[in-house]
C-alpha cells in the first residue's frame, strides 16, 4: 500500500515530518535542523544553534516552534519563522536522545542517556525542569506524549507509561533494551521496539501482549517503529536496510507475518557515526511521525521516517 | 546723726537679705570649711553623692533608686466602671528630677546659653543666606536676632579652609589677577555698582581696586549655595501656588520670592512661630495708593521690609555702568576687559620654576625611508625543516627564544604564575584522580614511581660523573627504560594527554617517540628528536619524554572517566528510597521469555505528578493533597538490607525467594544501592544459574493458575530449547517470612554469603565468602546448594 518517492537527499540521520505532512524536519550531525518540503524535496530553512549532534526534533501542534535535543546536553525550542533559539533547557548530565512537545506545546518531554527524563516549561521563563522522572535505570531512548501521558522507553527493558490523571505509573517489563516506543492511534495500545528483533504490541491498560511483530533486524541501532493512520499496519525500520510492514491484525493468528519488505536503495547503515539514509514512502497522505536517533551505546546512527 | 533720724526715716528704707549676726568679743572669725568636709545637698536637703567619676553628676533620685524612699508607686487606680482613666500622656519632664529642670539640669526651664551660641566664629555662608531670607522674611529685621543668637556650627572642612588662609566671605581657589566680581545683586538689595564714583568711602575702595598695578591678586567670587530642591510637584516651572496672605494684602510676590528656602526654613526655624502665629495687621500699605502718571514709581522701601535696603553708609548715588562712555579714562577701559589669566600662586616646590611660556615641541625628525604604514614579518610555521629560517627570523625581530618561561603573563595560567610568584598550592579539594584510587593502588603507583627515580639515579650518577653534559647517551636511555615501562607504555602518548602541549613541536615529537617506544624502536629513537638540538638538548628531552611517558600513562584520563558522582551522600545515615520498588527482574525475564505479559510483567505504581505538569497538561491533579512528587519515598537506613528485599506485594502471586536471595546476597557484598551496574550482573549472573529455572518453572505454575493469556504455540520453541527438564522438582519453594530474614542478616550483617558466584565478576565481589549453615537453613534447596558449590568452587 506505498510508493517508494525519492525523499531529499540530505546528510541528516534523523527525520521527523511535521504533524499535517506538509513539512520534514530532519537533524543531524551537522549541529543543526533544516526543514524541508518533502513533496518538492526543497529546504525550507536551517537552524543553527546546538553545539553538538542533534539528535532528535518534534514539531509543535501549530507548526510555529520546534524543539530538539542534542548531544551537548541541552533542548531547544526554536522558532520556526525567524530560526531562532527562543529557549535552551540545560540539566540533562548527558546526551539528550529523544524530545516531545505535548498537546499543546506548553511542555517539551525530553529523554537522556541520564536515564531520566525532564518535562520542561515552556511558558514560565524557570530553567529548571518541571519534573524529573528519574525512574528508568537506564538511558531513555524514547518518548511519546498522550494528552495526559508521557511514554518512555528505556535500555533497562522496561516501558514506563506515566499517567498523569490517574497519578500513575505503569513500568511494562519487555526484557531487552527498548529502542522506541509510541502509542496507537486509538490509545488503547502501546508499541514498543526492542533490541532482541522485535516489536511487540502491548495492550496500555493490562500490560498484556497482544502481538509480536519479528522478521526485521534490530540488534544494534536505535531504529523506530510507527503505527500506520489508522492502526492498520505496524512499520519498524530494521537494519538490513529495509522496512518493514505488518500487518497489525493479521499477526496475532500468525505470527510475525511480514507483510511487505522495502527495499532500500541506498546501502544498509554502517556503523558510523554519519550513516547512509534511510528513505521511507509515506504510509499515507497524513502519515505522522516517526523518527531515529542514536542508539544508547554506539555512536552511530539510522534513520528513516514515514 | 543717722541714728536720730532713723526713726523717721525708718519706714523709707527697705532692707534686703538678712544682717549678720554681730561679732561677739572674743570670738573668732569662722575658718571656711575645707573641701573635703564640703557636703552637696539637694533642694529638699537631701544629701547628694556624687556619683560616677567621668560624668561628674549626683546620684540619682533616692540612693541610686527613685525618687521616695517607697520607691515607685503605681498610680491610684480607677475602676474604668465608673469613670474612665484620664488618658495620660507622659513626655520626658514627668520622669526627671526637679533639679535637671533647673538652671543647671539637663533640661533647663530657663533661658541659658548652650555651647552652640556660645560660639563667637560665625559662618559668612549661612550668615549671607539668613540676610538673604531675612530680607523675604515677614518681619524686617529678623536676620539681625538670628545674628544674636544663631549657632554657627564650623565644619571641619570650614576650619581647615580658614588654616589655609581663607576668609569668609571669599571664594576658594587660586587668586585671580582681577577685580572679584561681586555678586548679582539682588532686586531687593540695594546695588553696590561696580564703577562708584570717587570719593565715596566703599565706592572708593572700588575704585582703588580697578586701578590697582598688576601684580595684585584678588580671591575668586564666592559661589552662594543654590537651592537644589527637587521638583516634585506637577505644576509648570516656576509655580507658585497663590499665597492667601500676598493676595490678600496686596504685597507684591516679587519682594517675597524665596530665593534661599534653606536659609529662610532656618529662620522660620527659629521665629517660625512668631511669623505665621502673629496675624498681620491689614491695612494699606507701599504702592497701594498707586503712583501719579507723572511721578517716577519710587522703591517701595517699606513694602521689602529689610535692613539691607536701608543705607548704611552715607554716599551719592552711584553711576551706571555706562556713565563714562567713549571719553572713559583709559585705566577705565583696559579694566573693562576681564584679565581672565589665572596665576598659580601656591608654593613652588624647591628646584622649579613657573613656566615662562607654554612651550610646545616640534614632531620627532622622521627617517629618510620610513614608510607610514605597518606590514607584518611573515610567520614560518613551526616546524623542523625550517627551524633554521625560524632562527633567523627571530633573531632578526630580537626574539631570540621561544621558551615557555618567556612567554607573556597573559599565556601563564594560574598555577605558572604560583610557581613564579612562590606561592603555596592551595589547599582545596583537589580533584586528583589519584584521591579515587584506593590505598593499595596508590601504593602501586608511588612504588612504580620510586623504582623508576631510583634506577634512573643510578644509571645517570656514573655518566653524570664523567660528562656532565651527556647526561645520558641517546643510545643507552631507551633500553633503560623501556624495561620500566614494559606494557604500561600501552595507552602513553593518547590523545587526551598532552603533556607538552604548550609546545606543539614537542609534543609532536613526543607523540611520535612514544609511538616508536611502543613498538619498539629503540634505535629509532633519537630519529624523532629535534635534528638541531645539541646532544645534551637531545638527552635531555628524551629524559624527559620518559618520565612523562612513565608518569602519564593515561591513568588519570582513564580512570577520571569511569567515576561519577554518588547518588547518595557519604555521610548520612538514612536514604531516601522509594516505597515501591520495581521487582526483581528475574520473574519477568521468564515471563517475558514465556511471552506472559500482562500481570507478570506490569508494575504498577502510585506516582505524584508536579502539579504544574498537570496544568501545562490540562489534567486535573489526581492527588491534590498530597505534596509529594514522583514516586512516594521512604527514610530508610542506609546500609540495611531490607532495603533492597522487596515486600512481597498482592498483585504479584509469584514467589519471589529465590530472587530475593540473589538480591540480598548482591547488597551483602556491596553494601549499596543496587545500581544499573548490579542488574547487569544479576542478569549475567543468571545465565548459567540454576535459580533462573526454578522461577521460570515457578512462574509457569502461575500461569496456570491465572486467567489463560492468549499464547502462540510457537512463542514456546525457543523457550522450551533452553529450558532445561529439572523444573519439577523445585515447585514446592516458597519463600521464607521477613522475620527470617531480619534474624539471619541483622544480627550478622557482616556475614558475606554468596550463591551462584559469578566467576567474570571478580573485581567486583572480590570477597567470595563460605555460606555459613543459617543460610543453608534458611533456603535449603537443592538449587542454593548447588550454586553454593560453585560459588565455593
Amino acid at each position: 500500500p506505498s510508493r517508494p518517492i525519492p525523499a531529499p537527499h540530505n546528510p541528516h540521520p534523523p527525520q521527523t515530518p511535521q504533524v499535517d505532512g506538509n513539512y520534514c524536519l530532519t537533524c543531524g550531525s551537522d549541529k543543526s535542523l533544516k526543514l524541508w518540503n518533502p513533496h518538492k524535496g526543497t529546504l525550507l530553512r536551517t537552524y543553527h544553534g546546538h553545539g553538538y549532534e542533534v539528535l532528535d526534533a518534534a514539531g509543535s501542534f501549530d507548526n510555529s516552534q520546534l524543539c530538539s535535543c542534542s548531544a551537548d546536553k541541552t533542548v531547544a525550542l526554536w522558532d520556526v519563522a525567524t530560526g531562532q533559539v527562543v529557549r535552551k533547557f540545560r540539566g540533562h548530565a548527558g546526551k539528550v536522545s529523544c524530545v516531545q512537545f505535548n498537546e499543546e506545546a506548553t511542555v517539551i518531554v525530553s529523554g537522556s542517556i541520564d536515564s531520566t527524563v525532564r518535562c520542561w516549561d515552556c511558558r514560565s521563563r524557570r530553567p529548571d525542569p518541571v519534573q524529573v522522572l528519574d525512574e528508568a535505570k537506564d538511558g531513555v531512548s524514547s518518548v511519546k506524549v498522550s494528552d495526559h501521558e508521557i511514554l518512555s522507553g528505556s535500555v533497562d527493558g522496561r516501558v514506563r507509561r506515566y499517567d498523569l490523571r490517574a497519578g500513575q505509573l505503569y513500568s511494562d517489563y519487555v526484557g531487552s533494551p527498548i529502542t522506541s516506543v509510541c502509542f496507537s492511534k486509538d490509545g488503547q495500545c502501546v508499541l514498543a521496539a526492542s533490541l532482541d528483533s522485535t516489536l511487540r504490541l502491548l495492550d496500555k491498560d493490562t500490560g498484556e501482549l497482544l502481538g509480536e511483530y519479528t522478521g526485521h533486524r534490530s540488534t544494534t541501532y536505535k531504529l523506530d517503529c510507527v503505527l500506520s493512520e489508522q492502526d492498520t499496519h505496524v512499520g519498524s525500520a530494521s537494519e538490513d536496510g529495509k522496512v518493514y510492514f505488518w500487518d497489525l491484525v493479521e499477526v496475532s493468528r500468525a505470527s510475525s507475518q511480514i507483510l511487505v519488505p522495502l527495499p532500500h536503495p541506498t546501502p544498509p547503515p554502517q556503523p558510523t557515526p554519519t550513516s547512509p539514509q534511510i528513505h521511507v514512502p509515506p504510509l499515507a497522505r497524513h502519515t505522522p511521525r516517526s523518527d531515529s536517533r542514536l542508539r544508547h551505546h554506539t555512536g552511530s546512527s539510522s534513520a528513516k521516517s514515514f | 546723726m543717722a541714728a536720730e533720724s532713723s526713726d523717721s526715716e525708718e519706714e523709707d528704707l527697705v532692707s534686703y537679705g538678712s544682717a549678720l549676726p554681730a561679732l561677739q568679743e572674743g570670738e573668732r572669725i569662722k575658718k571656711p570649711v575645707p573641701l573635703q568636709e564640703q557636703t552637696v545637698k539637694d533642694g529638699k536637703g537631701r544629701y547628694q553623692r556624687f556619683h560616677g567619676a567621668f560624668t561628674g553628676g549626683f546620684s540619682a533620685g533616692y540612693f541610686n533608686t527613685v525618687g521616695t524612699k517607697e520607691g515607685w508607686t503605681p498610680s491610684s487606680f480607677i475602676s474604668s466602671r465608673q469613670k474612665r482613666a484620664d488618658k495620660t500622656i507622659l513626655g520626658p519632664e514627668d520622669f526627671m528630677d526637679e533639679e535637671d529642670l533647673s538652671e543647671f539640669g539637663i533640661a533647663p526651664k530657663d533661658i541659658t546659653t548652650t555651647d552652640d551660641f556660645a560660639s563667637k566664629a560665625k559662618d559668612r555662608i549661612k550668615e549671607k543666606a539668613r540676610q538673604i531670607a531675612g530680607v523675604v522674611a515677614a518681619i524686617p529685621g529678623t536676620t539681625a536676632f538670628d545674628d544674636l543668637i544663631g549657632p554657627s556650627k564650623i565644619t571641619i572642612g570650614v576650619e581647615l579652609l580658614r588654616k589655609m588662609g581663607w576668609k569668609e566671605g571669599q571664594g576658594i581657589g587660586p587668586r585671580i589677577k582681577r577685580k572679584p566680581l561681586r555678586q548679582k545683586p539682588d532686586p531687593q538689595v540695594k546695588v553696590y555698582g561696580c564703577a562708584l564714583p570717587p570719593g565715596l568711602s566703599e565706592g572708593s575702595e572700588d575704585e582703588e581696586d580697578e586701578y590697582q598695578p598688576e601684580n595684585v591678586t584678588f580671591a575668586p567670587k564666592d559661589v552662594m549655595p543654590v537651592d537644589l530642591t527637587p521638583k516634585e510637584d506637577v505644576h509648570g516651572l516656576g509655580y507658585k501656588g497663590l499665597d492667601p496672605t500676598q493676595a490678600l494684602f496686596g504685597i507684591s510676590g516679587r519682594e517675597h520670592l524665596n530665593l534661599f528656602t534653606g536659609g529662610s526654613e532656618k529662620t522660620s526655624d527659629l521665629l517660625g512661630d512668631l511669623r505665621h502665629s502673629k496675624g498681620r495687621k491689614l491695612g494699606i500699605t507701599g504702592q497701594a495708593f498707586g503712583v501719579g502718571a507723572l511721578e517716577e514709581e519710587d522703591d517701595d522701601i517699606y513694602a521689602t521690609e529689610t535692613l539691607s535696603k536701608y543705607d548704611t553708609v552715607l554716599k551719592d548715588e552711584e553711576p551706571g555702568d555706562g556713565l563714562y562712555g567713549w571719553t572713559a579714562p583709559k585705566q577705565y577701559k583696559s579694566k573693562k576687559r576681564f584679565e581672565t589669566e589665572v596665576k598659580y600662586i601656591g608654593k613652588i616646590l624647591d628646584g622649579f620654576s613657573l613656566a615662562s611660556k607654554s612651550s610646545t615641541y616640534p614632531p620627532p625628525d622622521l627617517p629618510r625611508d620610513y614608510r607610514p604604514v605597518h606590514y607584518f614579518r611573515p610567520v614560518i610555521a613551526a616546524g623542523n625543516e625550517n627551524y633554521h629560517l625560524r632562527k633567523a627570523l627571530e633573531q632578526s625581530t630580537g626574539k631570540l627564544e621561544n621558551d615557555t618561561t618567556q612567554q607573556s603573563r597573559h599565556t601563564l595560567n594560574a598555577s605558572q604564575r604560583r610557581d613564579r610568584l612562590g606561592e603555596t598550592v592551595l589547599k582545596g579539594p583537589a580533584p586528583s584522580v589519584l584521591e579515587y584510587l584506593s590505598e593499595k593502588d596508590r601504593e602501586r603507583l608511588k612504588e612504580v614511581k620510586q623504582a623508576s627515580e631510583q634506577q634512573m639515579k643510578v644509571k645517570m650518577l656514573p655518566q653524570q660523573s664523567q660528562n656532565r653534559f651527556q647526561p645520558t647517551s641517546a643510545n643507552d636511555a631507551p633500553h633503560k627504560w623501556q624495561m620500566f615501562l614494559g606494557g604500561q607504555l600501552a595507552n602513553a602518548g593518547s590523545s587526551d594527554f598532552k603533556p607538552f602541549a604548550r609546545n606543539p613541536e614537542k609534543q609532536k615529537r613526543y607523540e611520535s617517540f612514544v609511538q616508536s617506544l611502543k613498538q619498539g624502536q629503540k634505535d629509532m629513537l633519537e630519529h624523532y628528536l629535534d635534528p638541531s638540538m645539541t646532544e645534551w638538548e637531545r638527552g635531555r628531552e628524551q629524559e624527559e619524554f620518559f618520565r612523562a611517558a612513565m608518569f602519564y600513562k593515561s591513568s588519570n584520563s582513564t580512570l577520571s572517566s569511569r567515576f561519577t558522582r554518588a547518588k547518595y551522600e557519604d555521610d548520612v545515615d538514612k536514604v531516601e528510597v522509594p516505597r515501591d520498588q520495581e521487582n526483581d527482574i528475574d520473574d519477568k525475564e521468564s515471563a517475558v521469555k514465556m511471552k506472559m505479559f500482562g500481570k507478570l510483567t506490569r508494575d504498577k505504581f502510585e506516582w505524584h505528578p508536579e502539579k504544574l505538569l498537570c496544568k501545562r497538561f490540562n489534567v486535573p491533579d489526581p492527588y491534590p493533597d498530597s505534596s509529594i512528587v514522583g514516586l512516594p519515598k521512604v527514610k530508610r537506613d542506609k546500609y540495611s538490607v531490607f532495603n533492597f528485599l522487596t515486600l512481597p506485594e498482592a498483585t504479584t502471586s509469584v514467589t519471589q525467594a529465590t530472587n530475593e536471595r540473589i538480591q540480598q546476597n548482591n547488597n551483602l557484598n556491596k553494601p549499596k544501592k543496587p545500581s544499573r551496574w548490579d542488574v547487569s550482573d544479576k542478569e549475567k549472573e543468571k545465565k548459567d544459574s540454576i535459580s533462573e529455572f526454578i522461577s521460570l518453572a515457578r512462574s509457569k505454575v502461575d500461569i496456570q493458575q491465572q486467567p489463560p493469556v492468549p499464547m502462540t504455540e510457537e512463542c514456546g520453541t525457543e523457550t522450551n530449547e533452553t529450558l532445561p527438564t529439572n523444573e519439577d522438582k523445585d515447585q514446592e519453594e516458597s519463600r521464607p517470612s521477613m522475620d527470617l530474614f531480619k534474624a539471619i542478616f541483622v544480627s550478622s550483617s557482616d556475614e558475606k554469603s554468596s550463591s551462584s558466584e559469578d566467576e567474570s565478576d571478580e573485581e567486583h565481589q572480590p570477597t567470595v565468602s563460605v555460606i555459613n549453615s543459617e543460610t543453608n537453613k534458611q533456603v535449603d534447596l537443592p538449587d542454593s546448594s548447588s550454586s553454593n558449590v560453585q560459588g565455593s568452587t
